[in-house]
């Protein structure tokens, strides 16, 4: 995972590196609750480029992510998004929530 | 033409990569296009996952994957001997999952209804479930 924060417009980019499943989950979500509770950021952007799979796993994740930063106030998008990727979240509704450019 | 594989795997959240890699591998026989293979991946690693988290909870277990290719049609089972499902309509409900605390989002059946051709789950409490699943590659 690569992790960019801007100070000045407290933008937290994480660029998400290896393939979404239920194995890697886990691993994704310690490492993305521990930045969003340390910076607190008003803006986050996850980067999908480097990720060539996703299933049902990473819908719970993001959704997750997205309740947890609302609370604390900030905005999500999502960057980059692969065909098949953006087919399951457009399947469970996601991009009507999270905005995906 | 027919061809046949068979996969007994461990019942570790690590052997997901290895079972949709594994059957994606096999299937490319068929000279799938990168979209089909992308779907019959994302098909198989919601079926493991499924026995993994819902049959076996976690705990140990085996997880059987077949795959079997008749002319274009790939079929693929994926069976449990874990706990069953006692409401198969309601399991298949996209939205539906009995465990919303694990972040689950209740949509692997409807991703692999919608990414396969078919799909039929057997279960019997307490038995196990078998999901079998076809796809013809065009
Ligand atoms: N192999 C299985 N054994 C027992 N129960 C199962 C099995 N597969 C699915 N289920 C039941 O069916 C429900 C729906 O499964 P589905 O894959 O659609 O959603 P989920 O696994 O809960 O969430 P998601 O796949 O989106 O992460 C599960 O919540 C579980 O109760
Ligand atoms: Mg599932």
């Amino acid at each position: 995972m690569n992790i960019k924060y801007d100070e000045v417009d407290k933008l937290l980019t994480c660029q998400i590196t290896e393939e979404i499943d239920h194995h890697t989950t886990e691993k994704i979500r310690r490492i993305l609750d521990d930045e969003i509770e340390r910076y607190i950021p008003k803006r986050i952007v996850f980067d999908f480029d480097k990720v060539s799979f996703m299933d049902s796993a990473g819908i719970g994740m993001i959704l997750g992510r997205y309740k947890m930063i609302r609370m604390l106030g900030g905005s999500v998008e999502m960057i980059n998004v692969k065909s098949n990727v953006r087919k399951i979240f457009e399947m469970s509704g996601v991009h009507k929530i999270i905005q995906i450019n | 033409m027919e061809n046949k594989v068979k996969l007994e795997l461990m019942s570790k959240s690590s052997n997901e990569a290895f079972a949709r890699i594994a059957i994606a591998a096999f299937v490319s026989q068929l000279d799938p296009t990168i979209e089909e293979i992308a779907d019959i991946k994302t098909a198989v690693s919601e079926a493991v996952t499924n026995c993994i988290i819902h049959a076996y909870e976690e705990k140990e277990g085996i997880i059987y994957v077949t795959c079997i290719l008749k002319n274009r049609e790939v079929t693929i089972e994926v069976q449990d001997n874990g706990i069953g499902i006692e409401n198969i309509d309601m399991a298949k409900e996209p939205l539906y999952t009995s465990k919303p605390e694990l972040e689950r989002s209740g949509m692997g059946f409807t991703i692999i209804d919608s990414f396969m051709d078919e799909m039929k789950i057997e279960s019997i409490v307490g038995m196990g479930t078998k999901v079998t699943m076809k796809k013809t590659i065009k």
